[in-house]
């Protein structure tokens, strides 16, 4: 039967590896491609080189897209983190309708990037309308509106891994801890910490990517009003790319180098933690 | 062995289904593609009895009529357009297909509709900016009927002597104001003209607007203008309408039709009446950048404000929201150039059709007999001057006079001898001029940004942003 199964694996593996190859490995084999060529429609492109690469850094939007997401990126990863694992922390504790609780976190998670964007949008004017301001007044408001939102949302589902992370610590341990005299703080930094380690592994990866990707609550948050200012890496690409005629390219270039960056961004962090996890 | 042939047959089906699912992802048009499949259904059906021969012809014959994809640049008349198209398909068998473009997304769709094999044969250029990108994809119309049928070349996209747009709606902006809130403030004390002809320059319009703002509360209304929103639904009314008269008057002045520097000589004209818009307004400036285009229609259509500026394409939405017609007029943008008491209303088109060259030469057939058939037949005549609302430059027009009020308010301004004002905007170096004065714009009305900002963004964003379209 294993024979049979091995004899078959191209078969098999053929529906899934030519969708993923259609879907995948081909655009992304031609948006690398295009990022080398100028072109008003992606079916008649012409190569010239490196010029894209260099036009982006003429084109202050992007620098100051990327230092506004690295910003972004930052504050998020460590409050969305801190406040999902406090939360976490709180309904492992028993407390009476913890299940309850539970869903509610989890439920702004279901709703989509886009209607999030636009139900904050009108609750955050709504407040700042009575200062006579607005949330694209400066691209100030419109970061910590963003922050707030990343927050409300992303805080119940990392809650959801690290409750599955805690309540995955043996008892006995946190036993033998306490025999041996632990306090509260010991406990937390002793043994929940590097116990709960693989969780905080995937949720900083899932955050840290998230935010840097960030394109539909910030397009509907704000769309990069005012001046741009507001306006993150993934919304500037795809602006670059539709909003310039004659940038076509240089958007696809921008986008190979948002590639590129999240990427190592991400092995970057992987690594790290990957190396502070530790066994029961 | 059974069980090989088992597993490969089901493999193979999986297979299948998902190419057959990859390949039935056709865009969602119009319902006009399958009103023709049960047309043809039942022409088959009729012809049953008829040699398979002569319905073979049939089909071949039809194949060879090509067929039209016109992407709509207008919303408003998506509908209209699908109806229209209906008919059209109803009375010759030739399949049109009507896509609209959601606002704001119309460069961006065009672009990628343009690159897939089934192509729009018909598209929109907004002008000669326009045309740069898209010149390579227009068919040359010099020879076509539709050119034929032009009242005037002023109407018609050239290069060099080739035809490449044509221009198939006329449209008028100017600051529309409601005529009995006004007609009120005439039988007040407190105004400082007591008839709308009397308004006739800026220093008057001003006057009027700030006595308005002064008795807003007396009025009954909330400001003298509607909200000057810098939202993307609405910034166009400034950062490229109103942007227009400076560069109307300057090239006026100096004689030209465009031009690869601005100098901005009329700049503090667009201050001027900037400040206007914004100190005699329903709102605080600070909160102008999340103000929208329906703010705006909603605060002038529920008597909030006076004045609206915005042009011939907004009827629909005023008398939608109710707004009766002869509580609607229309009065130049004064901005204190000299000689501006015969200035009349900015009259233009930024509605261009071009012709897909890349397409099907049937299909390139089949799509100048759609055009012509548009702007000729009785149908096509009635649709666009009636259900669009449209003053159209063709011949065939002059028996379809239009239903539009603000149109024909438009018509009296050039019966009385006023000098409409040229659509000087679409000279404009690019979108991201646009982008750059209007944010300057709104930066200067928060009170967060000087007014040189937007001078800079006008005449030096001008410059970089010529070369970097032209080099």
């Amino acid at each position: 039967m294993e024979k049979a199964i091995k004899r078959y694996f191209p078969i098999f593996a053929l529906p899934t590896f030519a969708a993923f190859s259609i879907g995948f490995i081909l655009p992304f084999i031609l948006g690398v491609y295009l990022s080398f060529c100028e072109f008003t429609t992606v079916t008649d492109a012409t190569f010239v080189g490196l010029k894209n690469y260099i036009r982006i850094w003429g084109d202050e939007t992007f620098i100051h897209a990327l230092w506004y997401t690295s910003l972004f990126t930052v504050v998020s990863v460590l409050t969305i983190n801190i406040l999902a694992f406090a939360v976490a922390m709180l309904l492992t504790k028993g407390i009476k309708g913890t299940n309850i609780f539970r869903t509610v976190f989890f439920m702004p998670n279901l709703i989509g990037g886009i209607i999030l964007g636009y139900i904050w949008q009108l609750i955050l004017n709504g407040i700042l309308l009575n200062f006579d301001r607005t949330l694209t007044y400066s691209s100030a408001y419109g970061f910590w509106g963003l922050i707030i939102l990343m927050n409300w949302q992303q805080i119940g589902y990392m809650m959801i891994i690290y409750i599955a992370g805690i309540q995955n610590i043996p008892g006995e341990l946190i036993e033998a801890a306490k025999i041996d005299g632990a306090n509260n703080r010991q406990l937390l930094r002793h043994v929940t910490l590097p116990m709960v380690m693989p969780s905080i592994t995937i949720c900083s990866f899932l955050t840290l990517t998230n935010s840097f990707k960030l394109y539909d609550q910030n397009l509907a948050l704000t769309a990069g009003e005012p001046s741009n200012k507001s306006e993150m890496l993934a919304l500037n690409i795809y602006n670059t790319f539709y909003g310039r005629t004659g940038w076509e390219g240089v958007g696809q270039a921008k986008a190979v180098i948002f590639f590129l960056a999240v990427a190592l961004i991400a092995i970057v962090q992987l690594r790290l933690t990957r190396s502070k996890e530790v066994q029961a | 062995m059974k069980k090989k042939l088992l597993s490969a047959v089901l493999s193979a089906t999986m297979v299948a289904s998902m190419l057959a699912g990859c390949g039935s992802s056709e865009p969602a048009q119009t319902t006009t593609e399958e009103k023709q499949a049960t047309t043809t259904e039942a022409k088959t059906e009729v012809k049953e009895d008829a040699p398979a021969a002569e319905v073979k012809a049939d089909t071949t014959e039809a194949a060879a009529t090509g067929k039209v994809y016109y992407l709509n640049f207008k919303p408003e008349q998506a509908q209209a357009w699908e109806a229209l198209a209906a008919k059209y398909t109803e009375e010759t068998g030739v399949e049109v297909a009507v896509q609209t473009a959601a606002s704001g997304t119309y460069e961006s769709t065009l672009k990628s509709e343009i690159a897939k094999t089934d192509a729009p044969t018909l598209f929109q250029v907004n002008g000669p900016i326009g045309l740069a990108t898209w010149s390579d994809y227009c068919y040359d119309l010099s020879g076509s009927d539709v050119y034929a049928e032009l009242k005037s070349d002023d109407f018609a996209l050239k290069e060099g002597d080739a035809v490449k747009g044509i221009a198939y709606v006329v449209e008028t902006y100017g600051i529309i104001y409601n005529a009995d809130i006004l007609n009120t403030y005439f039988g007040k004390d407190y105004s400082v003209v007591k008839s709308v002809e009397e308004i006739n320059s800026f220093e008057q319009l001003k006057a009027v607007a700030d006595s308005i703002q002064a008795n807003a509360d007396d009025l009954g209304v909330k400001g003298a203008f509607t909200s000057a929103g810098m939202d993307s639904s609405s910034d166009w009314r400034f950062k490229t309408h109103l942007a227009n008269l400076p560069i109307y008057y300057e090239y006026q002045a100096d004689g030209i039709g465009a031009t690869d520097a601005i100098k901005g000589t009329y700049l503090d004209n667009y201050k001027a009446i900037w400040d206007l818009y914004i100190t005699d307004a329903t709102c605080a400036p600070t909160v102008l950048s999340s103000k929208t285009g329906e703010d705006a229609t909603a605060e002038f259509a529920l008597g909030e404000a006076v004045f609206y500026q915005n042009g011939t394409w907004a009827y629909g939405d005023l008398s939608a929201n109710g707004m009766a017609d002869e509580s609607l007029g229309m009065l130049p943008i004064y901005i204190g150039a000299e000689g501006e008491e015969n200035q009349g209303l900015c009259t233009g088109s930024e509605n261009y059709w071009c012709v897909n060259k890349n397409a099907a030469e049937e299909d390139i057939q089949a799509t100048l007999d759609f055009m012509k058939w548009v702007v000729t037949s009785e149908a096509g005549c009635t649709s666009l001057s009636n259900e669009m609302g449209f003053v159209c430059p063709f011949k065939a027009f002059d028996n379809y006079p239009a239903s539009n009020p603000l149109i024909n308010i438009a018509n009296d301004y050039v019966a009385n001898g006023k000098k409409p004002v040229a659509w000087t905007f679409t000279t404009m170096p690019s979108e991201e001029w646009k982008n750059g004065v209007g944010s300057a714009l709104l930066e200067y009305a928060q009170g967060t940004g000087e007014w040189d900002a937007v001078q800079t963004a006008f005449v030096d964003g001008w410059a970089t942003e010529y070369t970097a379209a032209n080099n």
